[in-house]
């Protein structure tokens, strides 16, 4: 009987750790610039916008190619890394986890921005107007009531980064257990003509993004509880 | 509430914001108790200023001091922000937090107010508004009317020592409006807090406002005592169809056999359907213009029974030419309106300074 091979275990782990690690710091960062996103009048709010979206229409491998240089040992964040004594990030797990954040930040910002603008101003006037202050009215009414908008947030940066390839390939190269994700695996035993494995793999990869994405038509699509 | 002599009861409220297409310059000095309804036409600014109050909205420039306690006065940067205030707001949707119900709801203001400042109780609230059978229940499972009442149980539960309404009933059909003006009127006599009232309807100013500020275009034209606004010549309100004034009237006694009650009003008494509020209570009276007829000698054998002698202050065209509109003094400053045809006016000889007897065809006592 066909199974995973050790390799292509490691693979699956360590794309399931990268998009955890990736979700998890996209909606820390995400969340305060969708709401800054939702709710500001600056002039800047359209170009922070389109910087936002640019992974959206980006080839993969331009983006990956822009950070290989930014964070390689001369580029300019790539001095700030070797400075604190952190070294350069291309082809390492880091490397990789900076990367997805910069991939998938579209797909966490904009349905969270969308959450925000939905609710709108009123409700926050409202918790104001109850003594609640800016951050408490954040906490007890903004942030529940954009519920379904942090779990489209989630869900979907979770699964973008799970389906990254170029930006990997660019950054992180093919190192077994460090850089090597799923997409790559696939990838590697297609050009090795490993069809069954990859078979197994892709078809792995094409249950869990039809799952989620399930999941998430169906939990926004059922009514609020009542 | 604690008002020391030196806090005087007062609201002084100077605004001067410039939007696009609109400018709100006002000046007001309101009483620091009962309701004041900012009334007026739309886009006349009531609800700007209301918002200026709570602080949603910073005028450009603007000094604001509620019964002493200096909210905001530009010219020493001082602006004290909205959570800060010690308001309850009640906005014309009732924009309930639909992710709690409604107990959370009330309490979310609650929680956040200092045992020291707690001046009603979640009981009497509740009780007040007749929402006890809905705590549990989520918002979109009330009826328009139920969430407007847990609005304003919701304000009132934060212990507010200025209560901002905006057309609080506006969004409400007549059925559901009626169902809330009793619980604003046993507000307005049970709780000893300041309210501004933001209204374009003169019913509802005229069933709760003891003062209004009259607004058009960002100023205000007018301010005073209900009656005085009601009956100004100078305002439009004085030709509305339903045009009338509000006196505060005082219930003298109660005839069992004819079902009907005594109330004395300025310059006389007046019969009204029977109510059941005790003898010495106080209550307003709502006398239409068009139910007021004139008359040179008391009428005899008339069904008219309310009959009240008046001196003619003056006589002025009405939107319909043939009509006029009589304003009558009934003594100690009550001023009473009378729709009459322009026809009777000359024949009668009605003119300033005429002795003539009212005949109130209707009047409606207002609790």
């Amino acid at each position: 009987m066909l199974t995973l091979i050790s390799d292509d275990w490691a693979a699956v782990w360590l794309t399931l750790k990268l998009a955890s690690t990736t979700t998890a710091i996209l909606m820390v960062i995400g969340t305060p610039i969708a709401w800054w996103l939702a709710r500001t009048r600056s002039g800047f709010k359209g170009l922070v916008g389109a910087v936002v979206a640019l992974p959206l229409v980006l080839p993969p491998t331009v983006l990956g190619f822009y950070l290989l240089i930014a964070l390689g040992p001369h580029g300019p964040v790539g001095q700030i890394t070797q400075a604190l004594g952190l070294g350069v990030l291309p082809f390492t797990f880091p490397g990789l986890v900076v990367a997805s954040v910069f991939y998938s930040l579209p797909f966490v910002v904009q349905p969270l921005q969308q959450a925000f603008e939905a609710i709108g101003a009123r409700p926050l006037e409202v918790a104001a107007t109850l003594r609640a202050s800016p951050w408490d009215a954040f906490f007890s009414v903004a942030l529940p009531l954009a519920r379904p908008g942090f779990i489209t947030a989630a869900i979907l940066g979770f699964a973008h980064t799970v389906g990254e390839f170029g930006v990997v390939l660019m950054i992180g190269g093919n190192i077994p257990g460090q850089t090597r994700v799923v997409s790559v695996q696939i990838y590697d035993h297609v050009e090795a003509l490993e069809y069954a494995q990859a078979h197994l793999l892709a078809g792995g990869m094409l249950l869990f993004s039809f799952l989620a994405l399930f999941a998430l038509y169906t939990l926004n699509a059922r009514p609020p509880k009542a | 509430m604690t008002a020391s002599a030196s806090t005087p009861s007062t609201i002084i409220a100077r605004f001067q914001v410039v939007w696009p297409g609109f400018t709100l310059d006002v000046d007001l000095q309101l009483p620091g108790r009962g309701v004041t309804a900012l009334f007026g036409p739309s886009g006349s600014g009531k609800t700007s200023i209301l918002r200026c109050v709570a602080g949603l909205e910073r005028a450009t420039s603007g000094y604001l001091a509620v019964n002493g306690q200096v909210w905001q006065d530009d010219a020493r940067r001082a602006f004290t922000p909205t959570h800060r205030r010690p308001i309850g707001y009640v906005f014309q949707e009732a924009s309930l937090f639909s992710h709690l119900s409604v107990r959370r709801n009330l309490e979310f203001g609650l929680k956040r107010t200092p045992v020291a400042e707690h001046q009603v109780g979640l009981e009497q609230t509740i009780a007040l508004l007749g929402i006890g059978h809905l705590l549990d229940r989520r918002p979109e499972r009330l009826s328009g009317g139920e969430r407007q009442r847990v609005a304003i149980a919701r304000a009132l539960a934060a212990s507010p020592r200025l209560l901002l309404m905006d057309e609080p009933l506006a969004a409400l059909d007549l059925e559901r409006k009626g169902e809330i003006l009793p619980y604003l009127e046993r507000l307005h006599g049970e709780l000893d807090i300041p309210v501004l009232y933001v209204s374009h309807s003169p019913d509802e100013v005229a069933r709760l406002a003891d003062h209004v500020v009259y607004l058009e275009a960002g100023r205000a034209r007018a301010v005073g005592p209900l009656n005085e606004i009601l009956t100004r010549p100078d305002l439009p309100l004085v030709h509305l169809d339903e045009a009338a004034a509000v006196l505060d009237a005082r219930v003298a006694g109660h005839d069992e056999v004819y079902h009907l009650t005594e109330v004395s009003i300025p310059g006389g008494r007046l019969a009204v359907s029977h109510s059941a509020l005790p003898v010495g209570a106080w209550t307003r009276v709502r006398i239409h213009a068009r139910d007021v007829s004139l008359a040179l000698q008391p009428p005899e054998r008339s069904s008219i029974q309310n009959m009240l002698p008046a001196r003619v202050l003056d006589v002025r065209g009405d939107r319909d030419p043939a009509q006029a509109l009589v304003r009558l003094d009934l003594g100690e400053g009550a001023i009473l309106l009378a729709r009459v045809t322009r026809r009777s006016v000359a024949h009668l000889g009605i003119a300033p300074g005429v002795e003539v007897y009212a005949q109130v065809k209707s009047v409606a006592l207002m609790d």
